[in-house]
This record gives C-alpha cells, structure tokens and sequence, in this order.
C-alpha cells in the first residue's frame, strides 16, 4: 500500500526542486525562540536562564569560554537534550520540546557536530545523497533511486565544497578539513531554515577558513545561521552579531566590536586565562 | 528496481553461480555416481550438507544484523529455534495416529500428559499453509515485539547484546518446561512426513537439502537487495554514527526494526529447513552458547560481507563435524580458539582475506559495504 | 508397666545426679537383662525394657538407644555387642557390657534383636525421659523436645516437678509447652494461654483438635489462639523469604560487582568472568585438599588465595587478549567468550568434569533458630556477611585510595585522565586485575553454597550481567541494591510461580526495564555519559 502511494508521490514531488518550502512561520519574526532555559546535570547547570532570539536569515556568532553552555544548547535545540524548564520554540508555530530528532531534522533544522561525524564506511557521494532531503520513511527509503536532478545537486554540492574529485572514496579517508567540509555539503543537502554549526574551522588551514566564511555569509539572508567559533579572527570575519555565553546564560550582545569591549566579557576572558596560567 | 539489482554486482554472480554449481555437482555425485563408487555422495552427507546450509542461511541472517546494523544479537539462536518449533508443530501433527498412543490429534507428549485436548496455539499447525506461514510470522511478530521496544528507547551496543542473550536464556527456561505444550527437554521428534514425503527416504533428503539451497540462494539476493539500497546505506550509517543519522532525519528506530525483523524471520527459516533434516528440535537450540556460536561462524567468515557468513558457518561447522568424531574433548578449546583468535588477529575474517588477496591483484578498491551504485 | 517407671523416675528423683557415677552393676545381672530382650515374644521384650530402665545401670541409655537403632545384636558366640557403623560390608562393633572395641565384625555372624513399633515408641519416650535427668544440657533439650505431645497422665506429675528443678531455661520451656499440651487435651481451657504464641508444630496440633472439643469456650479459645499463630506464622514466613532472598541477593552481588567494576571502567564485557568465579571455588576446593582434616582453615586461607589466582587469571586475560580489542566492546564480548571455553574445557580435562564437593566447615554448618518457625541456615548468613564486607572493602577501595580515584578519572573520561598524567594502562591492569578477583571471592563464597563444576560460571554470568544492567553501569550502590532486589524478589515469586518461572518472569522484567531506563536504577548523568 504504501509503497505504491510513495511511488506515485515520488513522480509528482522532486523534493529537492522545490525551494525551501518548510511550514516555519517566520511572519512575526524570530525563527528561533528560547525563553528561560535550564538544564541541569548531576545538580550542576550546565544552562541557566538562557535567553536568545535569531531572526530569520540573520548569521549569528556564539562565543564563550568552555563549559559556557554552548554545545548543550545545540542540544537541546536538536532535540539530544531536554531541558528541566523553559521553552524552545521553533518559528511562531513549532514547540521544539514536543518532538524528537528526526522531527526536529525534518522541520528544517541541520546540525553540524563539533568533532566532525561523517559516515566513514560511505562515500562522499553516498554521505551527500543520505543527507538529501527526501521521503525518509523506511520502504520509500529501501526503493528510493537517483534521478538526474538529485544527481546534479549532489555534484553542485561536491563542487561547491571541493570534494568533487574524491566522490567514491570511503569519507574515512577525508583530513579533518576534508570532513568539515563535507559535514557543511551534508547539512546543504538538507536544505534547511536553520543551521546550527559547531566549530567550522577547528583544524583548517587559513584558505580553507576563508572559503567556509564565504560559505556561511553566503547562505546567510536564505537560511539562518547560527555558528559557535572560538576562532575570534574568523568570528570577526563573518559575525555581524554576537553572543556571549557565561556559566549557561548570555552574558552579552551586540556587535563584535561592542562585545570585545564590554568589561563583563573582558573580565570573564581574561579571568579564565589567568586560571588556566 | 531495488530487487533486481544484486544482478549487477560481481560478488553477488560469483556466489550464486558457486551455489547453484554445489547443488547441482552434489545432487549428481548422489544420483548419478553408483554407491560404492569413491566419488558417490551418500545420503548422510547430503543430509550433512543441507544442514550447513540451513546453517549458513542463519549466519546470512545474523551478518545482515550484525554487518550492517551494528546490532550484536546474542539472541538469534531463539528466532531461528522458534521457526524450528513453527516446523516441528506441523510435522508433530503430520504424524497423525501413527504415534506411539495412536492419538489421531494430540501428539504423544500430550497424552502422557494426560492432556484433553489441544492446546489453542496449536491449532492450525495441521495445515501445511499455516505452519509454513508461522515459520516466517512467529519469530517475526517476537523480533518486532523485542525490537520495538529495545530501539524505542534507544538500548544498544552492549546492553542490546546482553538483552537478547537474557531473551533467548529465558525462552530455553520456558520451553524446557512440560507446561508449555512444546513437548519439554524432549521436545518435538519422532516426524514422519512433510507435504506426503516420508522423511526418512533419501529422495526427500535430496529434496531438503536443494531447498535449503534454493532457500539460501533467495535469502542472499534478498539480504543483498536490501544492502544495496539506499536503506542499506542507512543501516550502515547508523551502525557507524546512530545520532549523526537521526539528525539527518532519519528514524533510526524504525530502520533497525525493519532490519531486524527480516533478519528474525530469516532465522526462522534456516530453523524450519533445519528441523526436517535433523529430525528433532528441542530447547537447547535456545541456548546462549549456541546463539553465540553462530555469531563466530559471521565474524570468522567476515562480517558485512553476507558470503563471508557463509563461508564461515560451513567451515566452523565442517569443523566440528571432524572434530567431534576425532577428539570431542578437543572441540571446546578449538572453539574458544576461534573466538580469541578471529576476533585479535582476523578482524575482518575469511572474506577480509580473500578481499585483501583479491585487492592486491586487482589494485583496485574492494567492494566496501554500501558503494556507490551506478545504475 | 507405667507404674514401675514411674517408681524408677521416683528413685531417681531423690537420689542425686551424682549418683550415675556410682561403679555399674553386676556384669551378671547385666547380661540377665538383655537376655530378656532375646526372646521372640514383643510384649515380653517390653517388660524386658521396663526391667532395664528400673536397673539403673549407667549403660542402660546405650542399650536403649542401640536396640532402637537397630544395632544392639547378638554375636554368634552369645555375646551382646552394639554395631557402630552398619554402613558397609563388616561392621566395626563393641562389647555391649564392656564397651570394648572388638573390631570388626561379618554381619552374617551377628543376630539383631528386633523391635516393632509400639516397642520404639515405647523405647523413644522412655529415652526422652531418662535424659531429661542427664547432666548433659543438650540432652536435656532433645529429651525435651522429643516430649512435646507426647505427655500423657503418668508423665505429668514428674514434668511439673522437673519445671521447678531445671536451670536450662529453654528446656523448662519446652517442658511448660509439652504440660500445656497435656493439659489441653485434658480440656483445660487455662492451657490455651500457655500455647497462644508458640510457634511450635505440636502446639499447633493440638490446638487444631481442641477447636473440634464439645467444650465451646475451649474451642473458641482455641480458635482465636490459632488465629493468633497464624498470623505470626506469616511474619516469620515473610522473614524467611526475606532471609533467602538476601542471601540469594548477596551471592548475586558478589557474582556481579567484580563485573560492574570491569565493565564500568574499561566497557568491558567479560563473558569469562563466570569461570574466574569457577577459579575461585576450584581454589577453594584445591586448598581443602592441600589441607586435609582442616577445611576451616583451608576455608580462610581459600579467601586470599582465591582472589590471587582469580586476579592473576584476569590480569594474563587482560594482557592476552583484551588490551588488543580496545574500544571494540563487541569484540572484546566474543574474545572473553572464547577464553570462558577454553578456561572450562581446561577444568573438565584437567581436573574433572564431574562436581567436586566442597567440605563446609563445622563452625559454618547448622543453624541459627530465632525461634521455633524460623531458623537461619549459618552458611548463607556467613555469605551475606561475606558479601557486605567484601562490598565496604570494595567501597573504601573506590572512595579512599589513589588507585580508587585513578579508576573513577578513567571511568568518566578517559582521554581526559590519560592526559593528566594518568596510566591509563596500569590502571587497566589493575581494575582487571581487581574485579577479577572479587570473582575469585565470590567463587569461594559459592564453594559452600553449590556444587563445585566445571558449568558453575555459567550458571551466574547471564545473572550478573542482568545484575550490572539493572544497576546502572559504573555505579557500586547501584549493584548492590539490584542484587539483594532481584535476589528478594525471586524468592517472594517462588513459592506461587515455582523456581523456573519466578527465573523467568524475573529476566522479562529486567528486559522491559532496560527498556523504560535504558541506563539502569542508578544511571551516570552528564555529557560524559552520553558518549
């Protein structure tokens, strides 16, 4: 039954060609909306009132001092963590604590991790094609085939991420900036209204660091973008607002140039080199 | 289309062409050589070989979990059993009033229980259809029961692994036990016929083991068509990195029970052909060792690989079959040898041998699971 | 018959305890005596009995207990000779009069006096009776014991009068209970105050035939009082099932901790870690051969011994095989399931496939009666003693020593541990080497629980591995607490379900539990643990 409803779906939706149609309602403003978030880990908070808006097609920059909340929060967005209270809301209409993973993937919201997962016993191609937006359901997936257009997208893609050349090898033998870069192409492939990137740049070397920042800012104005970077010189290329974390809520906001002259986050900074020294 | 497309694939022609020329060089040397004659194949070794296929349709199973799912199953041993028992049903009722007591409904085990009357579960198993049906729907509906609930909640790697081994522990408990109407520690033998053919005639026995072939054979470009697919790609993702697929959005969950479920009425199966051909099935086809057993035969033959599988559970049993006759001390230390050895020195297995030999011939990448796929 | 008892238990009465030291009688009267009792007649052997007892020969109790044996024969010569062991082919005996050893003797050159069985009934309260006056305090209690219910009209006085001499405060208990009971039966409703709240069978008894009695307050009374034991029956049954299931809890832990230990820190899966178990009882059963006649002792030092070569089997698996398989779990599973083979083949050849016994120490054997519904079996409370030492030595181990801290840094992270200078290697070893031999101890535990086999582990591992799933990886308490659980919880099943069933309405518990907490009752929390 269902096979051949998909099959019939199949021919009348390329899911790819339609442009990014997601059911988001953006119309009064924030495509992402978390109110008074805490999590808490064996009594420690690892979140804490956490309060952050992103509008639509903005890139923003989250930076923070380690154990700031950073990662957790991605977490809990992408639906790995739930928090003990406060509300995550995606769009005006999309309860994000209500749903699972896959829901979350689904709706429009891609996830690059910051130790880059790839599927390393797949090819780049097949890394590209599993990320593509699709019937993902379980028999429409066992006799799903590639036609000509999903194909050109998956060669764009591979270009624009310059992987072209290594399309049938195993991504296990991609460098580490190899793999950040296909992780980006994978989350393209999904084509979603947010993306959520942890430490692009974490191991590439300076040419590498300027073509993803042009990647980003690219995308940004289409798709929202939000990125947590410790690299301030690659935050300062691309961030036109920036977000401090501290001890799991925002410490600051504004401009680069705003943030890096606030004494709060001076003395958060240079506090926690000096414990480091 | 997806089914098909295990044609296309070098491994795949070269396996079913090495099956079907078995087959059909054994059911010659039976037939046609003259016994007395060196080279004839005598029935006990038909009997041999059909068992090591139905052997080897088990460990295609497991590998199909295993390989390309990630999933340790300690438990198969309880699909395949199952299946075992689905088969053993239909042939208990087959033998009618020739039993013992010469009841014309309850089998023997029954009437020494002084049991009145069937019990409902048995109900149907008269009917070759439905029994044959229960093979694949049993240990089916038990594999989508497990599963539903194991990867709902998301129990994997080692955790699943001692679950299903704590599953299949506890079904040998309860079918040891006499009130279970399977017939006990003895459980169900004595079988005359299945479909009108005596059992115990060689023509049947030649029957048996080509269809364990043919059963083999079809298993293998099914489990094949699966991994090929874009489904197959999937499995072999979440095997590697399960939250990175669900991100992807990806049920995971549903991927692994689809899996599971196939590969349990695979088991079941391999236990149907297997039961006619030894002629008893009883619950220490439950047994953990058994289930991890099998587990060897995939892991010495090569995982991820399907024929790996195969060959592995011919050789380990081939194996046994020597030893047991020469040296039955000796099984258990060659057996717990195997295990030790495989898993510290031949990680990849049998098959990762050939590939590597192949490979350097060839200089060219082998065959990784789930390669792009030209059509 | 009963009266020259009753004269005999009279004599007795004045003359002092003392006086059983006084030099036997006459050999010649002696031998009158068991003359009597070869005869065929059994109303005559009973007057023969009779006529024993009034002889206060210092022999008389021997004769007595021998003759209800079975074993006071007549050898062919004509002499009267008491067998001391009739278990084999001759039989070692001893001079009746003398008590001489006469060694030993073919069975076919001996003639039993035979007795029927009002003649033992006869034999057995005329025993009880005479013991009561032995200076023995454990005598006393036996014969005392042996009474309840057994009263009747002419042993009443004598009973009354002996309540007030007896020092041993649990015979003249038993003494008031067998009087009650008497006087029950007489229908006297005062005794009913007496039994209600005895625990014991025979009072139950009687109770149970006073509540037919035409006397209607009686059986009422006796109604109630039974009422009344019931419900204290119950209590005691619920402390019993309480006390196996702790004790079966205990062996669980002890089965199960060393794996918590080995698979919380390394995610390791041992499947040997059954047969490290086996070690330990097979070390056990080594040193009670080494030391023979001292199984105590043997015991002892089994302990430091068993954890010895447990550790050392562990430490040489760790290095052989495991250190290879690193961050391949399921590998390590399959290598440590091969070696568990191997380990019991090694027993079934090297040693034997049969069970080998273990010999349960005599300080260790018996048991503890809280009182008359319920006793406690010595062994299993020195295994539960056992298991709650070996757990706080365990406890400390974590909590208080470097090697502890090392092991909880590698548990949590670790890379992280590895870079702050920790060994993660030594550690390793050690942890192995550490869970392994908890194994061991828990192998010598076991030795004076089961038979000791060569399958011994595996009939634990699969019950371990439920233990540690069900406790929460990584986490001591946790362990503890599923054990002692699921031991509880198998035993209050038991009794409605029968063992098999309670096994398995137990393992599809823990497997839909697993389900609802995948982690366990005590999960680790935080980043770490989600890896």
């Amino acid at each position: 039954m269902s096979l051949i409803q998909s099959l019939a779906q199949r021919d009348r939706v390329f899911d790819f060609m339609v442009p990014a149609e997601s059911p988001v309602d953006v119309r009064h403003g924030p495509i992402l909306y978390m109110e008074d978030v805490t999590v808490t880990f064996d009594g420690f908070k690892a979140i804490n009132d956490l309060n952050l808006t992103v509008d639509d097609g903005e890139l923003r920059c989250i930076i923070g001092p380690n154990g700031a909340g950073k990662t957790t929060m991605m977490d809990i967005i992408t639906g790995k963590t739930r928090p003990d209270q406060g509300k995550v809301w995606f769009g005006a209409r999309h309860n994000l604590l209500t749903m699972n993973e896959p829901e979350i993937a689904t709706l429009g919201i891609g996830r690059k991790f910051q130790k880059p997962t790839v599927f390393e016993a797949l090819s780049v191609f097949e890394n590209l094609e599993l990320a593509m937006t699709a019937d993902k359901r379980v028999l429409p997936t066992l006799i799903a085939r590639l036609d000509g257009p999903a194909r050109e997208w998956i060669d764009e893609v591979l270009e624009m991420t310059g992987l072209a050349e290594l399309r049938r090898r195993p991504a296990g033998i991609l460098s580490h900036g190899q793999k950040q870069w296909l992780e980006i192409g994978m989350l393209l492939m999904q084509r979603p209204r947010l993306l959520l990137v942890d430490e692009p740049v974490a191991g590439m070397t300076e040419q590498e660091m300027e073509r993803t920042a042009e990647l980003l800012t690219g995308l940004a104005g289409k798709q929202s973008v939000v990125v947590v970077e410790h690299d301030m010189g690659f935050v300062r290329s691309i961030a036109r607002k920036v977000t401090v974390l501290h001890q799991g809520s925002v410490l600051a906001e504004g401009s680069m140039d705003q943030v890096q002259s606030d004494p709060r986050v001076i003395e958060v900074y240079l506090g926690e080199s000096e414990e480091a020294a | 289309m997806w089914l098909t497309q295990p044609f296309n694939e070098r491994s795949t022609q070269l396996f079913i062409g090495v099956l079907l020329a078995a087959m059909t060089l054994v059911t010659l040397l039976h037939v046609v050589v003259p016994a007395g004659h060196p080279l004839h194949v005598n029935a006990y070794t038909v009997n041999l070989f059909g068992k090591y296929l139905s052997y080897a349709l088990l460990a295609v199973a497991v590998d199909l979990v295993w390989g390309y799912l990630g999933i340790l199953s300690l438990g198969h041993g309880a699909f395949f059993a199952i299946g075992g028992y689905a088969m053993g049903m239909y042939l208990m009722r087959q033998i009618g009033d020739r039993g013992t007591y010469g009841d014309p409904v309850l089998p023997d085990f029954m009437v020494f229980l002084s049991w009145e009357s069937l019990p409902w579960y048995w109900l149907g198993f008269d009917m070759a259809w439905f029994g044959f049906l229960m093979v694949l729907l049993a240990p089916g509906a038990l594999a989508l029961v497990f599963g539903f609930l194991a990867f709902r909640s998301r129990v994997t790697g080692v955790y699943l692994s001692i679950i299903t081994q704590a599953l299949t522990f506890a079904l040998m408990l309860a079918f040891y036990r006499n009130e279970m109407g399977f017939g006990g520690s003895d459980g169900l033998t004595d079988f005359r016929d299945i479909l009108g053919f005596n059992l115990r005639s060689n023509e049947t026995r030649l029957g048996l083991f080509l269809a364990s072939g043919v059963a083999l054979g079809a298993s293998y470009l099914l489990c094949r068509a699966i991994v090929g697919s874009k489904l197959g790609r999937v499995c072999v993702a979440t095997r590697d990195a399960e939250a990175r697929t669900r991100f992807l959005g990806y049920r995971v969950e549903r991927f692994q029970l689809f899996v599971f479920v196939v590969s349990a009425m695979l088991a079941g199966l391999a236990g149907a052909l297997y039961v006619p051909q030894v002629g008893i099935i009883n619950p220490s086809e439950f047994s953990p060792l058994f289930s991890i057993e099998i587990v060897l035969w995939v892991a010495l033959g090569g995982r991820a690989t399907l024929y790996g599988a195969v060959i592995g559970a011919i050789l380990v049993n081939y194996a046994k079959t020597v030893f047991t006759g020469v040296m039955p001390d000796a099984w258990l230390f060659a057996l717990g040898g195997m295990f030790v050895l495989v898993t510290v020195f031949l990680p990849k297995g049998v098959a990762g041998l050939l590939a590597y030999r192949f490979k350097r011939r060839r200089d060219e990448s082998d065959a990784a699971p789930g390669q792009e796929v030209t059509p | 018959m009963r009266s020259l008892l009753l004269l005999w238990l009279l004599v007795l009465l004045v003359v002092p305890l003392t006086a059983h030291a006084q030099p036997s009688a006459d050999d010649e009267a002696a031998i009158e005596l068991l003359e009597a009792l070869d005869v065929d007649s059994f109303p005559a052997k009973g007057e023969a009995i009779d006529a024993i007892v009034a002889s206060d020969d210092e022999r008389a109790r021997g004769w007595l207990q021998a003759l209800l044996d079975g074993r006071l024969q007549r050898a062919d010569d004509g002499r009267f000779v008491i067998v001391l062991d009739n278990s084999g082919r001759d039989w070692p005996v001893e001079d009746a009069l003398s008590g001489e050893d006469l060694g030993e003797m073919s069975r076919r050159d001996l003639d039993r006096i035979g007795i029927n069985n009002a003649l033992r009934n006869q034999l057995r309260s005329v025993i009880a009776v005479v013991d009561l006056y032995s200076p023995n305090v454990d005598q006393r209690r036996t014969s005392a014991e042996r009474l309840l219910g057994e009263v009747d009209e002419d042993l009443a006085g004598p009973i009354e009068a002996l309540i007030e001499e007896e020092e041993d405060a649990r015979v003249r208990q038993r003494l008031t209970l067998a009087l009650a009971i008497h006087r029950l039966e007489q229908g006297d409703i005062q005794a009913v105050e007496h039994l209600d709240g005895s625990l014991h069978s025979s009072a139950r008894i009687a109770l149970n035939r006073a509540t037919s009695s035409d006397d209607e307050a009686l059986a009422q009374a006796a109604t109630a009082a039974l009422a009344n034991i019931e419900q204290n029956l119950r209590l005691n049954r619920a402390a019993e099932t309480l006390y196996f299931g702790l004790s079966m809890g205990s062996v669980l832990v002890l089965a199960a901790i060393g794996l918590a230990i080995t698979f919380g820190v390394m995610g390791v899966i041992n499947m040997a870690h059954g047969e490290l178990i086996m070690l330990g009882a097979y070390t056990t059963w080594m040193m009670q051969q080494l030391l023979p006649g001292q199984p105590g002792l043997a015991l002892i030092l089994a302990i430091p011994a068993g954890f010895m070569v447990a550790a050392l089997a562990g430490i040489a698996i760790e290095r052989s095989v495991i250190q290879f398989l690193k961050g391949r779990p399921l590998e390590t599973l399959l290598a440590t399931f091969g070696v568990s083979l191997i380990l019991q083949q090694l027993v079934r050849t090297g040693i034997s496939p049969l069970n080998r016994t273990v010999v349960t120490p005599e300080w260790m054997s018996g048991s503890v009666a809280i009182n008359d519904a319920l006793s406690l079996t010595l062994n299993r409370m020195y295994v539960l003693g056992f298991a709650l030492v070996v757990f706080a030595a365990l406890m400390l181990v974590m909590r208080r020593t470097r090697l502890g801290l090392e092991v909880r840094a590698v548990t949590q992270n670790r890379a992280m541990a590895r870079s702050m200078g920790i060994r993660a290697t030594r550690v390793d070893i050690l942890t192995f080497g550490l869970g392994s031999g908890v194994a061991g101890l828990a192998g010598v535990a076991l030795s004076q629980l089961t038979n000791v086999g060569p399958n011994l582990g595996q009939n634990y591992i699969i019950d371990s591995f439920m233990v540690v799933v069900f406790g929460g990886v990584g986490n001591l308490w946790g362990t503890l607490v599923a054990g002692l659980s699921l031991g509880v919880i198998n035993q209050v099943l038991e009794p409605w379900a029968g063992a098999v069933l309670a096994k398995i309405i137990v393992l599809v518990f823990i497997i839909l539990f697993i389900q609802k907490r995948p982690r366990g009752l005590f999960p680790q929390k935080g980043r770490a643990a989600e890896g």
